[in-house]
């Protein structure tokens, strides 16, 4: 659905000097199984995962809350469903796997990535990224470095905007009202950019922004960080 | 303890008529309801964070209030008699309630027994839970609440809507009416705090003055002493606690600590936490009974009222860690706009949403309980929040599990169908790619825009409110095997 965001990772992790590999036979981490109660049909979904990405140096994916998948849930849905040795693989692929502004910031050791976005951009820092892996400022230390860009604080940044999977379908007027107050607190910000490290949230809060008009764009930070002159 | 019974479900306020997402809608409408909480959350959560980051040793004070916990409930069969042997030997009387109407039975009885019709009442979830007022006053015994929220809520005939601030859904021009209203001889009312609050004063201290029994809840039990905890802002649980000549007191047996000194701990979790105070204006305790000092009849009803369900569930368990103090509704963005009604039980937000389905269990997909482990985006604030670690959105998606679970076997849902589909289609690669490319043909939705801006049932539950970017004209699949396919 957003390949802009995986060809913008393969690119930038390309420009620092990796190989980057795309196992093809990979398919979803199961995170929208898992939160909405089935984890019995998760089950191979972890084991495809596991299998998939099992040997590699690091894994890397540009978003905050399929890596919170695997780091908290994978091995929980394996053991649950008795595979104990399906969890304890299921830890060591989480060990290696990584959110991109960990992986930058934490693996890499840096925070100039070489960008130039010539904009004026607010962060949302999605809940997964910042509660359940605690990248912290990360993202924003990456985004200060980028030439040309110009970094706005989000007031209550660290409001969710209200899109939680299934959530956003049960309880859509709840999800929806926690959508509006955030664009209002985009609106403040009079960025032209929304970025932030999911392609989910992204999606929620872009929905909401089209449906009303406003030219603020949604753009996910791998764009941004991959973006040259 | 003269019987042992596990898994009776809870009675009593833990469950609303309609399930969250039909009662939310309601509150959503109400402006001035979301005004009053936004508000309110929003100053409160401000100075919970100042209050925390006071303290350098606050997360480990959270691993040893949660370690605390987990050993109350190994052993909490022993801790309660351990209890029970210390009060009775400092002269009081336990009582033990299977479920809340036991409970309700056995107050009513105590309280008839002194000849008294009226009592005053210490806040307290717990009698809140059993609906103990309701069924006091069908008894012809009038209940009279002391805590200055629980007064408005008791006066305008509604709900508590918050664990610690229960009138939290009420601004001060609506107080004033429900004391106008309510409170005879109350004079001029204005809506400055101040006013109000003495106007409550007043009307208070003749009841405190005439009353001859005392309902109380109690935050801590301590088994090695046998000492009751409670602790409280306003100074009318020290009137209702050391006044009337008797005390009653009603506890959830997971109120039981091991130790004196393990107050401690929670001493400095708890304030911090729920009034973001350093220390809470009072504290009292009480040990048993002392001739000429205080309630001179003292009673504990230990409430299990689905306690013991719960602890059978050894990851749901955790919710009985909870020591009430309201930090994780405070911070839920969900709570914040909806209010506690939405939850249909007296314990609303995110502890309400693990706690009240397993204290009364669930009869399928439309109690309205089976809906409150959804009422929640995943979004943690809860779990960072909470003093004592509870990891809610794991109890969470652990609820949620047990639902689809339970539902197994019969006729699937289209959330079933929905689920199987998916998880067909991305358990081969082949498939997951073919599967993006078909979403491909979404773009025969978009308009000249690029958007989707209506789709039929469910999807209309999004694009009721968001529109959807027209799907790409090539998936990443595509373009890897395109630009990089050669070099695998």
């Amino acid at each position: 659905m957003f390949p802009a965001a995986a060809i913008a990772t393969v690119r930038l992790l390309e420009r620092l000097g990796h190989r980057v590999e795309f196992p093809a036979g990979q398919t979803c981490c199961g995170q929208m199984h898992v939160n909405t109660g089935y984890l019995r049909e998760a089950v191979p979904l972890v084991r495809r995962h596991v299998d998939v990405f099992t040997g590699f140096d690091a894994v890397v994916a540009p978003s905050g809350s399929c890596v919170g998948s695997v780091r908290h849930q994978h091995a929980m849905v394996a053991r649950r469903a008795g595979e104990a040795d399906l969890a304890i693989r299921a830890e060591s692929v989480a060990a290696h796997t990584f959110e991109l502004s960990e992986f930058l910031v934490d693996v890499l050791g840096i925070d100039d990535v070489g960008a130039y976005y010539p904009h004026r951009v607010t962060y949302h820092p999605t809940c997964h990224s910042l509660r359940m892996l605690g990248v912290g400022d990360k993202p924003l230390r990456l985004l200060r470095k980028v030439r040309g860009l110009t970094l706005v604080e989000l007031p209550d940044a660290e409001s969710c905007c209200g899109f939680g999977g299934t959530f956003a379908l049960k309880n859509a007027d709840v999800s929806t009202a926690m959508l509006e107050d955030k664009m209002s607190n985009i609106a403040v910000t009079a960025a032209e950019v929304c970025t932030a490290g999911d392609s989910s949230c992204l999606m929620h809060i872009g929905g909401g922004l089209s449906r009303v008009g406003s030219t603020v764009r949604t753009v996910h930070l791998a764009e941004i960080l991959a973006a040259t002159p | 303890m003269t019987a042992v019974f596990l898994g009776q479900p809870g009675v009593g306020n833990l469950r609303g008529d309609q399930s969250f997402p039909v009662a939310a809608r309601t509150a959503l409408a109400d402006s001035q309801l979301r005004h009053n909480l936004g508000h309110a959350t929003g100053a409160i959560r401000a100075k919970r964070l100042a209050a925390v980051a006071e303290c350098d040793d606050w997360e480990q004070l959270r691993a040893a209030g949660s370690a605390l916990k987990q050993d109350v409930l190994a052993r909490l069969p022993e801790l309660l008699a351990e209890l029970e042997a210390n009060v009775t030997a400092r002269g009081g009387h336990v009582h033990w309630a299977r479920d809340g109407e036991e409970a309700n039975r056995i107050v009513a009885e105590l309280i008839r027994a002194t000849g008294s019709d009226e009592v005053v009442k210490v806040k307290s979830m717990a009698t809140q839970e059993i609906g103990l007022n309701e069924y006091l006053e069908a008894q012809g015994i009038t209940p009279v609440e002391t805590d200055l929220a629980e007064l408005i809520v008791q006066l305008g005939h509604d709900k508590p809507s918050h664990i610690l601030v229960p009138a939290i859904h009420r601004n001060r021009a609506e107080i004033r009416a429900i004391f106008e209203r309510e409170m005879p001889g109350a004079g001029d009312l204005t809506d400055e705090p101040r006013v109000l609050a003495m106007a409550a004063r007043a009307h208070l201290r003749r009841k405190f003055l005439s009353a001859k029994v005392a309902v109380s809840g109690a935050n801590f039990g301590v088994a090695e002493t046998g000492t009751l905890a409670v602790v409280e802002s306003e100074g009318n649980g020290r009137m209702c606690l050391t006044l009337p000549e008797t005390l009653i007191t009603v506890m959830g047996i997971e109120k039981v600590i091991p130790r004196f000194t393990d107050l401690e701990v929670f001493m400095q979790l708890l304030p911090r936490s729920s009034t973001a105070e350093r220390m809470n204006p009072y504290t009292s305790m009480w040990t048993g009974v002392h001739r000429g000092d205080g309630p001179q009849q003292f009673h504990l009803v230990l409430l299990d009222n689905g306690r013991t369900r719960v602890l059978a569930d050894e990851v749901g368990r955790a919710a009985l860690h909870c020591i009430r103090c309201s930090a994780c509704l405070n911070v839920c963005p969900v709570y914040e706009r909806t209010g506690g009604h939405a939850y249909g039980s007296v314990y609303p937000g995110p502890i309400g949403a693990i706690l009240s389905p397993q204290l009364t269990g669930t009869t399928g997909h439309d109690d309205p309980n089976a809906s409150l482990p959804y009422a929640s985006s995943l979004c943690g604030a809860c779990f960072d929040a909470c003093p004592v670690l509870i990891d809610i959105p794991s109890i969470l998606v652990h609820l949620r599990a047990a639902q689809v679970d339970s539902e197994r076997g019969g006729l699937p849902s289209g959330q079933d169908l929905a689920m199987k589909t998916a998880g067909w289609a991305m358990g081969s690669a082949a498939r997951f790619g073919l599967a993006e490319k078909a979403l491909g043909a979404g773009r025969l939705l978009a308009g000249r825009d690029h958007r989707i801006s209506r789709l039929p049932w469910p999807a209309s539950k999004w694009t009721a409110s968001r529109d959807i970017p027209s799907p790409p004209a090539e998936t990443f699949r595509q373009w890897w095997a395109r630009n990089r396919g050669g070099e695998q």
